[in-house]
C-alpha cells in the first residue's frame, strides 16, 4: 500500500487535479530504485521549476514532500524522518500529526517531543469529552476490529438499526 | 425520552465510522465505485440527523472520501456545522475537513468569520490551534481582513503553541491582505526574539518567506539576524537564516563581506551537512555579489568547491545531487574554479539517475571548449539514443544546442559538423524541440555562407523524406517545424541546389497537405523561389521544356492548395496560381520573365539580433494599440485572442524573423506592385496568426510509407546498421563520420588515456584556427537601439501575491495606520451562553441559506451549487417536522408577496456612517497613503486621492485624501458591522450640471447608494478659518434618511468651531428623498505648514435600523444586499430572519422554534414599515 502525504497547501486543487498529481508522483517516486536521490525537479503539474519533490521510501510507504526552493532540501529529509519516526511513536490520525509539523505549508514544528506531547494532549481532551458515553460505541468498535470472518460480517450489521426502529418504541 | 435517547447509541454504535469505510473499502475492491456511492448515501443520511456526534463521523469519513478524489464541496454546510460543535472532537473533524475540501473561492466560507473569530479566542488552547491550523488552509481575501487583528492578538498570546501557529498564520494573512503587514511588521519583529525557539523559529520562517520574494525591504533586518546567526544553535533556523543572507546579499555587498568569515567557521565546524551545504550555498552567493575586491575570496571559493566535491563523490545520491546543484552556481561566477572538476562531472553523466544527470548537464555547458565539444555532444548523442524518457531526451538535446550556440557558435570549428549533429537530431523519436532545431538550421544557413551548399543539399534530402523523418509519433512531437526550416533554406538558397525539380516536386506533394497551415504557407511561398530560379536558369539555357514542364507541374499541383481549409495555404496558393498562370500565357508569347522574377527575391539576408524586433522605432503617428475596427464586444472573445496569441508566440516569431525581415533587406524593388503584395501577405500572414477566428489544420499522423529513392541509390554511402536509431536516409549526414575522421584523436585520449585526458584537452584547446568565415555577430539591429539596454522588469506574474507585498517596512508607521478591528458580535452582551447560541445561530444559517438558494432558483442563475442546496434543502424539510415547515413557508409567501406589491422601497441598510477625511496638504509633495486605523471607526475600505488647487488667493495646491467608508451600526446593541462598498466619485462635468448656481466650486467628496457629499472648501484672511461647505444628496428615490449628522475629530492645528462641546454636529433631522441641504462649518486653523488630515463620520439611519431596533435583533451576518437576523425572546424561543433586497423589494425569511412567535415576529416588522 502506498501512501502519499503533501503539506495541506496542493488541496487548493481541485479533487481531479489533485487525484492526477498523485497518481503521477506515484509514478515517478515509485519507479525510483532505493539508491537514486530523493528529489525530483518539478514538472508543470506541481507548479514550475521552483519546486521539488522531496520523498523518502520506507518499507511500503513513500512520504512525498512538494516544496519551492525557499526550503533547504536535507533539512525536509530531516523534517520526514521526524515526521515518520513521530508515527512510528503513536501511529493515529496522521492527518493531525502532519498538521502539528506543517502548517499551511510552512514548517511549524521539528521537535519530536514536543509534537507527540501535543498529540497526546489532544487526544487526551477527546477521550475527556467522549466520557462515559463513548464506551458502548468503543465496544462495537473493538468487536469490530477483532477480524470477524466474512460470514459473520454477511449478516450485515448495519439493517439492525432499522429492524430496532420497526419495533415502535 | 430515555428510550429514544438509547435508541440513538444503538443506532449509532452500528453506524460505520471511518475505520469500517477503510477497511469495507479495501474489502470491496473489485466494485469499489458501487461500494463507495452507497456508502455516500449513508452519509448523506447520516448528515440530517441532528446528532452532532452521527455527522462529525460523517464528516470524518467524508474526509477519507475527499483523498480519494471524491467531491465532498456539497457537504460544505455540513462540515461548518461540525466546525462549530463546542468539543474539540467535533471541532477537530470540521476543521480537518475544511482544510482538505475548502478554498479560498469556497462560498460557505463568508459564514466562519464570526465562528472562527470565536475559536481563535477561546480559552482552550485547542481549539485555537485547531482553529489557526484550518484557517492557514483556506483563508480568503475577506477573512484575512476580517481575522487580521485577532490573529495579531494571538501574537502576544502566553502560550508558545498559540504564538508559533499565530506567527505562520500572519504569513498567510498578508498574502490575502498586504494591508497588514506594515502594522503588524514591529510586533512580527518582536517575535524573532522570543523565548520560546519553536515560535522564534516561526517568525524567522515567516520573514524569510517574505523577504525572499522583496529582498530589498528586509535589508534592515540584517543585524538581528547576523546576532540570530552567530548566537543560535537551532540548525532548522541557521539553515533559515543562512538561505535569507543568500537572498539579501546580493543588494548589500557589505553584508557579504561581514558573513564570508562566521559563514566559513561553521562549514569547518559544523556536521549537519544540511547546515554544511546552506553555508556553501551562501557563502557562494556571497562571492558572486563582490566579485572583486576581496583579497582571500579565492581561497573561500577553494574551500567551497573542494566541500563540494567531497559532497559530490560521496555515496549518498542526495549529497551528489546537491553538490552538483551548487556547483553550477559556482559555475556562473567562477568557470576556471568549476572546470578543473570535469572528470567528475562526466563521470556524474553516466549515473543511472536521472536527476544527478541532469545536473551534470548543467555543468556541461561552462566546460565545453572548442577542442572537446565534439567529443561531448557524441556522448550525450549516445546518451540520448540510450535515454528511455522523452522528458529526458529533450532535455539532452536542448542542452547539445546549447552548449554549441552558445556566444554564436564560438565553440564551433566544423559547421557541417554541426548541420549533421542537427540533421539526425531531427531523427529523434518525439521531441518537442522541433521549433528550436528549425531555429538552428536557420540561423547557421545565414550566419556561416560557406556551408550553406552543405546546408542546402541536407535540407532538400531532409524535404525529399518528409514523412521518414518525421515518422509515425507526430501527433505528439513538433519536429514538422523543421521541414519549415528546410523549406525556407531550399526556397532562399535555390541556386545552391543540386536539383531544383526535384525539390520542388517534394514540396508539392500530397503529403505536404498533412502539415500544419503556417507549414505549408512557407512551402507555398518557397515553391514560388525555387519556381522563379528554376525558370530564370531554364531562360538564360533557353530551355523552354524545362519551363514548360515545371510550369504545368505548378499548375497541376496548386489546386491541392487552393482549396486548403487554412485561409493563409489558400491565398497564398491562389496568388501563386494567378501569377503562374499569367507566366505561362506569357511564355507561349515568347516573353521573358528572368528579370523579373530575379528582382523578386533579390537582397542577401543578414541574422537578426534577438530583439531587434523590439527596437524597431514605432513610426511617428502610427497607434499601435488603437483599434482599427470597432472592438469586438463580449470578453471572451478578448481571452481567446490572447490564449491565440499566445499558443502562436513562436510561430509568429519565426514568421518575423525569417520573412519579413528579409523583405526588408530586399532592396531597389523597381517593381512595386510585386513587391506591394507580397508586402501585404507578409502583414496578412501576421494578422491570421492573431486571429481567433482562422481556423488552423492540426497536423495529421502520417503514414509511415517507406519509400525507396531509386535515384538516390549511388549517393548512399555504406553505413553501419545501427538498430538503436531509427533510420538512417540515404545521402543523409551522419554525425558518426565527422567523428571517425576528426574525433580519432579523441577516441584514442579516452580510450587509453581517460585520466589524462582532461589536462591534456585544457592545455591544448587554446587555438584551434576558424576554418570557416562565420558571422558571429550579434545579429542586425535598428539604427541607434543597442541590444544591451534592458529594462528592469518585475517577471514575476501579475496575480502574484508577493508583487503586492513589496511593501517599505522601514517607514515608521503613521498613527493611523491599524488593522481594522471589527467590534461587532464582541462579547459585551453574550456571556457564558455562547456555545450553545453559537451552535443554534450555525443551524439557522444553515436553513437561511437554504431558503435563499430556493430563491435563486426562481431566477435565472441556476449554479449547480445551488441545485446542490436545493436538493439538500428538500430533504431536509422532508425529514423534519413537515407542519411546522408548511406553516412557515406559507407564512413567508404571505409575506413576501405582500413586500412585493407595496414596493416600498425599504432599504435594507441600516445606519449608515460614512466616514471621510479631508487630507490637506500644503505644498506639492504626494502625502503618504494615509490609512485609517482609529478603533473607532473601524475598517479601510477604499482611497480615492484627488489633486486640485484649492484657494487661488494662497495659490497653493492642496491635495485632497479622500476616504470614504460605510459602517453599520446597531443602534441598540451597539454592535457595529462593516462592509465594504468602492465608492465612486462622479465625475466633475456631472456635478457642474447638477450645482452650478449654488456653489461654484462643489467638489465631490464621497457617495454611496444612499447619500452623496459634495463639499466647498474656502479660506478667510488671515487664513486661519477654513470654511468647508457640505452638500448633502439624498439619493433613495422614495426613503428618508434620519439623523444624519457629522462627527469630525478634530486635531490640534485644526479644530471645529462648535457651540457644543459634543463632537458631532447634527446636519438634519430629516431629508427626504431626492432632497438636498447644505451646512457650512468653520474650522479654525492653526498651523499650516504640515499635511492635516481631518476626519469626519456621517451617520444616519435607515431600514435595517428599524428591523434590529424594533424586533430587537441582532446582525448576525452582512452580505452585500442580504443581512442575517437573529434573536432570543424572553423565553428562550430562537429566531432568526434573513433580509434581503432585490429590486427595491425588502425579502424576508424567517425560521424559529416557536411558530406563533415568528408569525407575530413577521407581523410586526410588516406593520412597522407599513408605517413608515
Amino acid at each position: 500500500m502506498a501512501n502519499q502525504d503533501y503539506p495541506s497547501f496542493i488541496s487548493i486543487f481541485v479533487e481531479e487535479m489533485q487525484q492526477q498529481i498523485i497518481k503521477e508522483t506515484f509514478q515517478l517516486v515509485s519507479k525510483r530504485d532505493d539508491n537514486v536521490c530523493n528529489f525530483l525537479e518539478g514538472g508543470s503539474l506541481i507548479g514550475g521549476s521552483d519546486y521539488k519533490l522531496i520523498y523518502r521510501h520506507y518499507a511500503t510507504l513513500y512520504f512525498v514532500f512538494c516544496v519551492d526552493s525557499s526550503e533547504s532540501e536535507l533539512g525536509i529529509l530531516d523534517l520526514i524522518q521526524v515526521f515518520v519516526e513521530t508515527l512510528d511513536k503513536c501511529f493515529e490520525n496522521v492527518h493531525y500529526i502532519l498538521n502539528e509539523l506543517v502548517m499551511g505549508g510552512m514548517v511549524l514544528e521539528t521537535n519530536m517531543t514536543e509534537i507527540i506531547t501535543r498529540i497526546e494532549d489532544q487526544n487526551k481532551l477527546e477521550k475527556q469529552e467522549a466520557g462515559l458515553a463513548a464506551a458502548p460505541a468503543r465496544a462495537v468498535s473493538a468487536v469490530k476490529n477483532m477480524n470477524l470472518p466474512q460470514q459473520i460480517k454477511d449478516i450485515r450489521l448495519p439493517d439492525l438499526p432499522a429492524a430496532i426502529k420497526d419495533l415502535k418504541f | 425520552m430515555a428510550l429514544r435517547k438509547v435508541k440513538g447509541n444503538l443506532e449509532r454504535m452500528f453506524d460505520k465510522n471511518l475505520t469500517d469505510l477503510v477497511r469495507g473499502i479495501r474489502n470491496n475492491k473489485d466494485i469499489e465505485m458501487k461500494y463507495i456511492t452507497q456508502c455516500m448515501e449513508e452519509i448523506k443520511a447520516e448528515l440530517r440527523q441532528d446528532n452532532v456526534a452521527v455527522k462529525a463521523n460523517a464528516v470524518a469519513k467524508l474526509t477519507y472520501l475527499q483523498m480519494l478524489g471524491y467531491d465532498i464541496s456539497w457537504a460544505g454546510f455540513n462540515i461548518i456545522e461540525v466546525m462549530s460543535s463546542p468539543k474539540f472532537t467535533y471541532k477537530r473533524i470540521g476543521y480537518l475537513a475544511a482544510s482538505q475540501c475548502f478554498h479560498q473561492d469556497t462560498e460557505v466560507l463568508m459564514l466562519t468569520t464570526n465562528m472562527i473569530r470565536k475559536d481563535l479566542n477561546s480559552q482552550n488552547m485547542y481549539d485555537a490551534g485547531t482553529a489557526l491550523t484550518g484557517l492557514s488552509c483556506f483563508i480568503s481575501n475577506d477573512l484575512a481582513r476580517d481575522l487580521a487583528n485577532d490573529v495579531m492578538t494571538l501574537l502576544s498570546s502566553t502560550k508558545p503553541y498559540i504564538r508559533k501557529k499565530a506567527v505562520l498564520l500572519m504569513y498567510k494573512v498578508f498574502l490575502k491582505y498586504p494591508e497588514a503587514l506594515r502594522p503588524a511588521f514591529p510586533r512580527l519583529k518582536e517575535k524573532l526574539e522570543d523565548p520560546d525557539p519553536g515560535v522564534q523559529s516561526a517568525a524567522v520562517n515567516v520573514i524569510c518567506e517574505l523577504a525572499r520574494k522583496n529582498p530589498k525591504n528586509y535589508l534592515s533586518l540584517a543585524p538581528v539576524f547576523f546576532k540570530l546567526m552567530t548566537s543560535s544553535t537551532n540548525n532548522w533556523m541557521l539553515i533559515k537564516i543562512i538561505k535569507l543572507f543568500g537572498a539579501l546579499t546580493p543588494l548589500e555587498p557589505r553584508l557579504g563581506k561581514k558573513l564570508i568569515e562566521p559563514l566559513t567557521n561553521l562549514i569547518h565546524s559544523t556536521t549537519a551537512m544540511s547546515l554544511l551545504y546552506e553555508c556553501i550555498n551562501t557563502v557562494i552567493a556571497v562571492l558572486i555579489s563582490i566579485s572583486s575586491g576581496m583579497p582571500n575570496h579565492t581561497a573561500s571559493i577553494q574551500l567551497c568547491v573542494q566541500k563540494l566535491r567531497i559532497l559530490i563523490e560521496d555515496s549518498d545520491q542526495n549529497l551528489k545531487y546537491l553538490g552538483l546543484l551548487a556547483m553550477s552556481k559556482i559555475l556562473q561566477s567562477h568557470p576556471k574554479s568549476v572546470q578543473t572538476h570535469k572528470d567528475l562531472v562526466l563521470q556524474c553523466l553516466d549515473d543511472k539517475d536521472e536527476s544527478i544527470r541532469l545536473r551534470a548537464l548543467d555543468l556541461l555547458y561552462g566546460m565545453v571548449s572548442r577542442k572537446n565539444v565534439m567529443e561531448i555532444v557524441r556522448k550525450l548523442m549516445t546518451h540520448m539514443d540510450k535515454a528511455e524518457g522523452s522528458n529526458y531526451r529533450d532535455e539532452l538535446l536542448q542542452k547539445i544546442i546549447l552548449i554549441c550556440s552558445q556566444n554564436n557558435y564560438q565553440l564551433i570549428t566544423n559547421f557541417e559538423w554541426y548541420i549533421s549533429v542537427l540533421v539526425e537530431l531531427c531523427r529523434m523519436e518525439g521531441t518537442q524541440h522541433g521549433c528550436l532545431i528549425a531555429r538552428q538550421l536557420l540561423d547557421v544557413a545565414i550566419r556561416v555562407s560557406a556551408v550553406r551548399e552543405f546546408t542546402v543539399g541536407q535540407m532538400a534530402l531532409l524535404l525529399e523524406n518528409a514523412n521518414v523523418v518525421m515518422g509515425p509519433t507526430t501527433v505528439r512531437s513538433s519536429i514538422a517545424e523543421v521541414l519549415y526550416a528546410a523549406a525556407w533554406i531550399c526556397g532562399e538558397f535555390s541556386q545552391l541546389l543540386s536539383n531544383p525539380l526535384s525539390s520542388l516536386e517534394s514540396l508539392l506533394s500530397h503529403k505536404v497537405i498533412s502539415l500544419p497551415g503556417y507549414i505549408q504557407g512557407v512551402f507555398i511561398q518557397n515553391v514560388f523561389k525555387i519556381y522563379a530560379r528554376i525558370v530564370i536558369t531554364a531562360e538564360e539555357e533557353e530551355d523552354k521544356e524545362t519551363i514548360e514542364e515545371v510550369t504545368n507541374l505548378l499548375l497541376e499541383r496548386l489546386p491541392h492548395f487552393t482549396s486548403s481549409g487554412d485561409i493563409e495555404v489558400q491565398e497564398r496558393a491562389t496568388c501563386l496560381m494567378q501569377l503562374v498562370n499569367s507566366i505561362q500565357k506569357g511564355i507561349q508569347n515568347c516573353e521573358k520573365f528572368s528579370l523579373e522574377l530575379q528582382e523578386l527575391f533579390a537582397g542577401e539576408m543578414n541574422p537578426v539580433a534577438p530583439k531587434a524586433q523590439k527596437k524597431v522605432p514605432i513610426p511617428e503617428g502610427l497607434d499601435l494599440d488603437g483599434w482599427i475596427n470597432t472592438p469586438p464586444s463580449s470578453d471572451l472573445d478578448d481571452d481567446a485572442d490572447d490564449k491565440e496569441f499566445f499558443g502562436n508566440a513562436f510561430k509568429k516569431d519565426l514568421f518575423t524573423k525569417a520573412e519579413s525581415n528579409g523583405d526588408n533587406s530586399r532592396k531597389d524593388s523597381k517593381e512595386i506592385s510585386e513587391d506591394e503584395l507580397q508586402k501585404r501577405r507578409e502583414a496578412r500572414k501576421l494578422e491570421q496568426a492573431n486571429n481567433p477566428y482562422y481556423v488552423k489544420v492540426s497536423s495529421a499522423t502520417h503514414s509511415p510509407k517507406f519509400q525507396k529513392h531509386d535515384n538516390d541509390f549511388d549517393n548512399i554511402p555504406v553505413t553501419p546498421l545501427n538498430l538503436n536509431v531509427p533510420l538512417k536516409l540515404a545521402g543523409m549526414t551522419s554525425v558518426d563520420k565527422y567523428l571517425i575522421v576528426e574525433g580519432r584523436q579523441s577516441k584514442k585520449h579516452k580510450k587509453h588515456k581517460k585520466n589524462k585526458k582532461h589536462h591534456q584537452a585544457s592545455s591544448s584547446e587554446e587555438d584551434v584556427p576558424d576554418t570557416l568565415l562565420v558571422n558571429r555577430d550579434i545579429g542586425e539591429m535598428p539604427e541607434g537601439a543597442s541590444v544591451s539596454d534592458e529594462e528592469d522588469v518585475d517577471t514575476r506574474p501579475l496575480d502574484d501575491p508577493h508583487r503586492a507585498l513589496d511593501i517599505d517596512l522601514d517607514i515608521p508607521l503613521s498613527p493611523t495606520e491599524k488593522i481594522p478591528t471589527r467590534s461587532h458580535r464582541e462579547s459585551s452582551n453574550i456571556n457564558n451562553k455562547v456555545p450553545i447560541e453559537e451552535n443554534i445561530m450555525t443551524s439557522n444559517i444553515k436553513t437561511d441559506i437554504e431558503k435563499k438558494s430556493k430563491k435563486k432558483m426562481k431566477g435565472k442563475k441556476e449554479s449547480k451549487l445551488t441545485k446542490e442546496k436545493r436538493k439538500r434543502s428538500k430533504n431536509v424539510e422532508k425529514s423534519s417536522d413537515q407542519c411546522n415547515e408548511l406553516e412557515k413557508e406559507a407564512e413567508e409567501k404571505i409575506i413576501d408577496n405582500y413586500l412585493n406589491n407595496k414596493s416600498d422601497a425599504s432599504q435594507s441598510k441600516s445606519k449608515e456612517l460614512t466616514n471621510l477625511e479631508l487630507l490637506l496638504l500644503e505644498d506639492n509633495n504626494n502625502g503618504l497613503q494615509q490609512e485609517n486605523g482609529d478603533s473607532v471607526h473601524p475598517p479601510v475600505e477604499e482611497i480615492i486621492e484627488e489633486k486640485k488647487s484649492l484657494d487661488p488667493v494662497d495659490k497653493n495646491k492642496k491635495k485632497k485624501e479622500k476616504k470614504a467608508k460605510k459602517e453599520k451600526k446597531s443602534k441598540r446593541s451597539g454592535r457595529k458591522e462593516s462592509f465594504k462598498q468602492y465608492e465612486e466619485i462622479e465625475s466633475p462635468k456631472e456635478y457642474e450640471d447638477f450645482k452650478e448656481e449654488k456653489l461654484p466650486n462643489m467638489k465631490s467628496l464621497t457617495q454611496n447608494s444612499d447619500i452623496k457629499v459634495n463639499y466647498h472648501a474656502s479660506f478667510e484672511h488671515p487664513c486661519t478659518d477654513l470654511f468647508i461647505g457640505f452638500e448633502i444628496t439624498n439619493q433613495i428615490m422614495n426613503g428618508n434618511i434620519g439623523d444624519l449628522s457629522l462627527a469630525v475629530q478634530c486635531l490640534q492645528s485644526l479644530q471645529l468651531m462648535t457651540q457644543n462641546s459634543s463632537d458631532s454636529i447634527l446636519i438634519t433631522p430629516e431629508l427626504s428623498a431626492m432632497s438636498s441641504t447644505i451646512k457650512q462649518l468653520r474650522f479654525q486653523v492653526d498651523d499650516d505648514s504640515i499635511p492635516l488630515k481631518l476626519r469626519g463620520t456621517f451617520s444616519y439611519k435607515l431600514v435595517l435600523d428599524i428591523l434590529t431596533s424594533e424586533g430587537n435583533l441582532s446582525v448576525v451576518e452582512l452580505v452585500e444586499e442580504t443581512a442575517s437576523l437573529y434573536g432570543q425572546s424572553l423565553r428562550h424561543h430562537h429566531i432568526c430572519l434573513l433580509a434581503k433586497m432585490k429590486s427595491k423589494s425588502l425579502y424576508v425569511d424567517g425560521k424559529s422554534d416557536n411558530s406563533t412567535l415568528l408569525a407575530n415576529a413577521l407581523d410586526h416588522l410588516k406593520q412597522e414599515f407599513h408605517r413608515l
